[in-house]
C-alpha cells in the first residue's frame, strides 16, 4: 500500500511513464496476456508435425487436408456457436440432436416431398431458429438452468427426429445440396497445376487479412496507443501470410477449395466480428463475467442470453445439414455425439466454463486440434477406443493447464 | 473479581490495505453477558471470527487465553471443541434437512459412519425442550419461521457442550416477540452458567441484558463499561461509539445547490422472498441540483434496497411509490430506462455487482454506455481506449495499462474505475453506495475530491454510508433510515454524529 495521506494534498498522481520497453519485455507481456492462444496454436502446431512425422508425410497431403476440413465442418460450425453459449455462461446439450432433427427435416421435405433444395435449406435454417427460441425462452425469461433445458431438447429432438423418418434412413439428396458439403469451387479458364479460383481466392483471403492487420495498426497509431515492434509485426504478417498460402496450394493442387470451406470462413470471419466489435458481442462476455454486473450496467442479460441460444438453433441446423449432405442421408441417429466434441473444442481453445472467457478463433483451434487428432489416429490405425481415451486426456490436460497458470498468475 | 473466561490480548489483523483490528483488548468474566458494540467496519464480526478460529492462529497478532489457557485455533472445529460456539448473523442451517439433523451436523451420533437415528432424536428433543421450541425434531428447518431458526442454531450450539456462546447480531431478523423470547433465552442459559458475548445493534437489549460492555470504534477498543449498581443509558454507549476526529480528511468545497432534480415519493419495496416483510416502508426523500445527500442507517435498515430498488427495480418485490426527475413522473422499470432518464447507481459490492473481473479496464468503463463508443452496434474499440485512458489520467487510477485486467487493481482503484464507469455514462443523479468501502484512506481522499467535482458539476448525488464521519464530512444534507423507515433528515450544520445515530437507531414504531 502506499503512505497514507491524511492532509488536503493528494494531488492527482501523475500517470506512470509509459517506459521504451525492451524487446523481451515487450515479448514476455504479449506471450502472458496471450498465453492461451499462442499455446493453443503452437500445440496444434506440434500436433500437425508430430502426425505429419508419423503417418508419413500422409496427414498433409493435399486430399487428407481436404478430408479433414470435410470431416470436421459440422463440428467446427457447433462449435462457434457453442463457444459464444459458454461464453454468457451457459452450455448447450442439444445441438447434436437439433443437428440430427435438421437433417431429417430436409430429408422429408426434399426427398419425400420434392421441396426445391435452397427452399429446404432455409425453412431447416428458420426451424433452427426456432428451436433456438424455445430453448433460449426456458433458460433466458423463465430462468431454468440451461443445462436442464438442452438436456430436455436432447431427448425431445432426438424422438422428434425418429419420429420424423419413423427410424429409417431418407436418402437420397439432390446433388445441388449434397454439394454443400462434398462440392468445390468450380475450376475456370486454362488448365494449370493448380486450381484456379482456389489461387485467385487464396491470394484474397491474404490481401483482406494483412489490410485488416494494416488498417488496425494505422488507426491504433492515430489514436496515440503503443504498437507492437514492427519486426514483430511484419513477422506476424508473413506468418499469416505464409499459412494461408500454404492451405491454398495444397488444397488447389487437389479439387479446389471445398463449398464447406467457404461456408467455415464466412463463419468464422463473421462471428469473430461480431464477438470482439459488436456491443451484442461485448455484452455476451460481460453477463458471462458477471452477470448481476452486467444487468447493474444496464444489459439486457436475458434478450442476449435469448439471442445466443437462438443463433446456437440456426448453427446447430446449418450443421445438421452439412453432416447430412455429407452421408447423403437423413438419418435417426445423426449427430450423436455432437454436442461433447463442440463442448470440447471450445474449451480446448481456452473458454472457461464459469464464462466470460472464450473466442471464435479458439474454438476453432480447439476443433481442428481434436479434427487432426481424430485423422491422424486413424491414419496410425489406432481403434476408436483408444482415440477416445486420448482425446479425454487432451481436453483435461488442456483445461488442467489453464487452471494450473490461473493460479501461478492470481497468487 | 473472578478470574476471567476469556481474555483477548492486543489482537491486530490487517486485510490487505485495511487494518481492521489494531491492538483490540477483551475480557470477559464467567456466566456475564458482554455485549460488544460499534459502528458498521468497527471490527466487531472480525474480533469475534479471530476468536472462533474463522481467521485462524498465525494470520492476527495478540494472544488469546480461555479459561486461563493460552489458545492457538487453527479453524472452527478447534475452537469449538474448547467450548466456544458462534453463530453468524446469516444462519447456518440447510433448509432441506430436519431440525434434528442441523443441530448434529458434522457431529452426528454415529458409529462406523452409520447415524443412530432413536439418539439423534431423542438428544435433539431434549435440547429443543431446553431452548423451549415445541417443534417436531424431524421437521424440515424450511418450514419453520427465522425465529424458531435462530433457536435452533442455539440448540445446535449446546449440543456442543458450549461454554462460551457468541452471538452475532441476533436479532436483525427477528420480529419484537421472537427477540423477547431469544433474549430470555440468553438470560435463562446464563443461569445454568453459559457465558455470552452478543454483538448487536439495538441498544435496548443491550441495555436490558449486558453484564458489560465493550465499546470498539475503527478497529480499536475505546472502554469496557461494566453494569454495576446503575444502569448504563443508551446515549452513554452511543457516546463511546461516534466522536472522532474530523480534521482535514475532507476536500473544502462550496456547495452551490439549484433546484430538486430528482424524488423518490412514497417508496415502499418488500422482500423478494419474504414478500409480506417490507424493506423500505414509505420513504421520501429529494436531491437538488449541486447537492450531495447522505443516506444513513445501520445494516439492515434499507439503504441499499432503496437504492437499487429505484435503479431500474434491482432488488425486491411489491414495489410501489413514485420517482420524479425534474419534476415528472418517470418509468424505472428496468436498468436500462433508469439509465436512460439519466440516473446512476455505483454499487457498494465491486466484487460481484460493479466489475467484471475477467475484463480490462477499458471494458468494464464503457459497458454502461457502450453506445457512446460504438455507431450502429459497432464498438470503435479505439475510440473507447481513447476514452479509457482519459479517466485513467482524470481520475489517477494507478495501472500501467487500461487494457490491465481490473482483478489486478488495488480495492481503491477499482473503485475509480466503478465511478470513472458511470461518470462516462454521465447522469443527472448519481446514487454512490458505500464509495469508499474497504479502501485506503488516500484513496478515500482522492474519492471525496471526485464526488465533489461532481456535484459542483451540477450532478444530484446521494452517498450512502455506514461511517457517520464520511457523510458529515461530505453531505450538505442527511437523512437518516431505521428499519425500512426515513426517521430523520438532517442539515449539514445540524448534523453530529450522536443526532445521526439516535435516528439511526429509532424503532420503528
Amino acid at each position: 500500500m502506499t503512505t497514507i495521506e491524511t492532509r488536503p494534498a493528494a494531488a492527482p498522481v501523475p500517470p506512470p511513464p509509459s517506459p521504451r520497453r525492451g524487446i523481451g519485455e515487450f515479448l514476455r507481456d504479449m506471450i502472458r496476456s496471450n498465453l492461451r492462444q499462442y499455446g493453443m496454436i503452437v500445440a496444434l502446431g506440434l500436433i500437425v508435425l508430430l502426425f505429419q512425422i508419423w503417418t508419413g508425410g500422409i496427414l498433409l497431403r493435399p486430399l487428407n487436408v481436404t478430408n479433414i476440413i470435410q470431416q470436421n465442418s459440422y463440428i467446427l460450425i457447433l462449435a462457434i456457436g457453442m463457444v459464444i453459449v459458454i461464453i454468457t455462461g451457459h452450455i448447450d446439450l442439444s445441438v447434436g440432436s437439433v443437428a440430427a432433427f435438421s437433417g431429417a427435416t430436409a430429408a422429408v421435405l426434399m426427398v419425400k416431398h420434392n421441396v426445391p433444395w435452397p427452399v429446404a435449406l432455409v425453412l431447416c435454417l428458420v426451424i433452427g431458429a426456432a428451436v433456438g427460441a424455445w430453448q433460449g425462452y426456458w433458460i433466458a425469461y423463465v430462468g431454468i438452468p440451461s443445462f436442464i433445458v438442452t438436456l430436455a431438447g436432447m431427448l425431445v429432438f432426438r424422438g422428434a427426429t425418429q419420429y420424423l423418418l419413423s427410424g429409417q434412413s431418407i436418402a437420397p439428396f439432390p446433388t445441388g445440396f449434397q454439394k454443400i458439403s462434398n462440392g468445390f469451387l468450380p475450376e475456370l479458364g486454362y488448365h494449370t497445376l493448380y486450381h484456379n479460383p482456389t489461387l485467385i481466392l487464396g491470394a484474397v483471403v491474404i490481401a483482406g487479412a494483412l489490410g485488416q492487420e494494416i488498417r488496425d495498426r494505422r488507426r491504433q497509431a492515430s489514436y496515440g496507443f503503443d504498437t507492437t515492434p514492427a519486426w514483430l509485426f511484419a513477422a506476424k504478417c508473413v506468418g499469416i501470410a505464409a499459412f494461408i498460402a500454404v492451405m491454398t496450394l495444397l488444397l488447389a493442387s487437389y479439387r479446389g477449395v471445398p463449398v464447406v470451406a467457404i461456408i467455415l470462413i464466412v463463419l468464422f470471419i463473421a462471428y469473430a466480428f461480431v464477438m470482439r466489435t459488436t456491443v451484442l458481442g461485448r455484452h455476451s462476455y460481460a453477463v458471462g463475467g458477471n452477470s448481476p454486473a452486467a444487468q447493474l450496467s444496464g444489459v439486457k442479460n436475458q434478450r442476449v442470453v435469448f439471442l445466443v441460444f437462438v443463433n446456437m438453433g440456426v448453427l446447430a441446423s446449418l450443421a445438421g445439414l452439412v453432416f447430412a449432405a455429407r452421408l447423403n442421408a437423413g438419418t435417426p441417429n445423426a449427430g450423436s455425439g455432437f454436442e461433447l466434441e463442440a463442448i470440447a473444442a471450445a474449451f480446448i481453445g481456452g473458454a472457461s466454463a464459469s464464462g466470460g472467457v472464450g473466442t471464435v478463433l479458439g474454438a476453432i483451434i480447439g476443433g481442428l486440434v481434436l479434427g487432426v487428432l481424430n485423422n491422424g489416429m486413424s491414419l496410425l490405425g489406432i481403434g476408436t477406443d483408444v482415440q477416445q481415451v486420448i482425446k479425454g486426456l487432451v481436453l483435461l490436460a488442456a483445461v488442467g493447464f489453464d487452471i494450473y497458470n490461473k493460479k501461478k498468475v492470481g497468487s | 473479581m473472578s478470574k476471567p473466561i476469556l481474555e483477548m490480548r492486543s489482537i491486530t489483523k490487517t486485510f490487505p490495505g485495511v487494518k481492521a483490528l489494531s491492538d483490540v483488548n477483551l475480557m470477559v468474566q464467567p456466566g456475564e453477558i458482554h455485549a460488544i458494540c460499534g459502528e458498521n467496519g468497527a471490527g466487531k464480526s472480525t474480533l469475534m471470527k479471530v476468536l472462533s478460529g474463522v481467521h485462524p492462529h498465525g494470520s492476527y497478532e495478540g494472544e488469546i487465553f480461555f479459561e486461563g489457557e493460552p489458545c492457538e485455533f487453527k479453524d472452527i472445529k478447534s475452537s469449538e471443541r474448547r467450548g466456544i460456539v458462534i453463530i453468524h448473523q446469516e444462519l447456518a442451517l440447510v433448509p432441506y434437512l430436519s431440525i434434528a439433523e442441523n443441530i448434529f451436523l458434522g457431529n452426528e451420533h454415529a458409529s462406523g459412519g452409520v447415524i443412530n437415528w432413536n439418539e439423534t432424536i431423542t438428544h435433539a428433543t431434549a435440547l429443543l425442550a431446553r431452548v423451549g421450541l415445541p417443534e417436531n425434531p424431524q421437521t424440515r428447518v424450511a418450514d419453520i419461521g427465522v425465529g424458531k431458526q435462530q433457536l435452533v442454531e442455539i440448540a445446535k450450539a449446546l449440543s456442543k457442550e458450549v461454554k462460551l456462546l457468541i452471538l452475532d447480531e441476533p436479532t436483525a431478523a427477528l420480529n419484537d416477540e421472537d427477540s423477547g423470547k431469544l433474549l430470555d433465552l440468553i438470560l435463562g442459559l446464563k443461569s445454568h452458567g453459559v457465558t455470552s458475548i452478543i454483538i448487536s445493534h439495538k441498544l435496548n437489549e443491550i441495555t436490558r441484558i449486558a453484564d458489560s460492555i465493550t465499546i470498539l470504534r475503527d478497529g480499536r477498543t475505546i472502554e469496557t463499561l461494566s453494569v454495576g449498581g446503575e444502569p448504563i443509558s443508551e446515549e452513554r454507549i452511543i457516546r463511546g461509539m461516534v466522536g472522532r476526529d474530523l480534521e482535514h480528511r475532507f476536500p473544502d468545497r462550496t456547495p452551490d445547490i439549484g433546484e430538486v432534480v430528482f424524488a423518490i415519493e412514497d417508496w415502499t419495496v418488500h422482500h423478494p422472498i419474504d414478500q409480506h416483510r417490507k424493506v423500505v416502508d414509505g420513504v421520501s426523500i429529494n436531491v437538488r441540483r449541486g447537492e450531495i445527500v447522505g443516506l444513513a442507517g445501520l445494516m439492515g435498515a434499507g439503504r441499499t434496497e432503496l437504492a437499487m430498488s429505484v435503479f431500474g427495480r434491482s432488488y425486491g418485490r411489491g414495489i410501489s411509490g413514485k420517482v420524479v426527475k425534474d419534476g415528472k413522473e418517470i418509468r424505472v422499470r428496468s436498468v436500462s430506462e433508469a439509465i436512460g432518464h439519466g440516473i446512476a447507481y455505483a454499487t457498494e459490492d465491486r466484487k460481484h455487482y460493479g466489475l467484471n473481473l475477467l475484463e480490462n479496464i477499458t471494458r468494464n468503463i464503457s459497458l454502461a454506455a457502450l453506445g457512446k463508443v460504438s455507431r450502429r452496434f459497432l464498438v470503435n474499440d479505439h475510440e473507447e481506449a481513447v476514452v479509457a485512458e482519459r479517466f485513467r489520467k482524470s481520475m489517477s487510477i494507478k495501472t500501467p495499462s487500461v487494457r490491465e485486467g481490473v482483478g489486478k487493481l488495488s480495492g481503491g482503484n477499482q473503485q475509480k474505475v466503478v465511478l470513472s464507469k458511470w461518470i462516462f455514462a454521465d447522469p443527472d443523479v448519481l446514487i454512490l453506495d458505500e464509495p469508499t468501502r474497504g479502501i485506503d484512506v488516500g484513496a478515500k481522499y482522492e474519492i471525496y475530491t471526485v464526488i465533489n467535482s461532481l456535484a459542483a458539476q451540477g450532478k444530484a448525488i446521494v452517498v450512502i454510508s455506514s461511517e457517520l464521519p464520511e457523510l458529515l464530512g461530505l453531505c450538505d444534507r442527511i437523512y437518516a433510515l431505521s428499519e425500512g423507515r426515513l426517521t430523520g433528515e438532517v442539515p449539514r450544520g445540524d448534523a453530529t454524529q450522536e443526532t445521526l445515530m439516535r435516528y439511526m437507531m429509532k424503532s420503528g414504531d
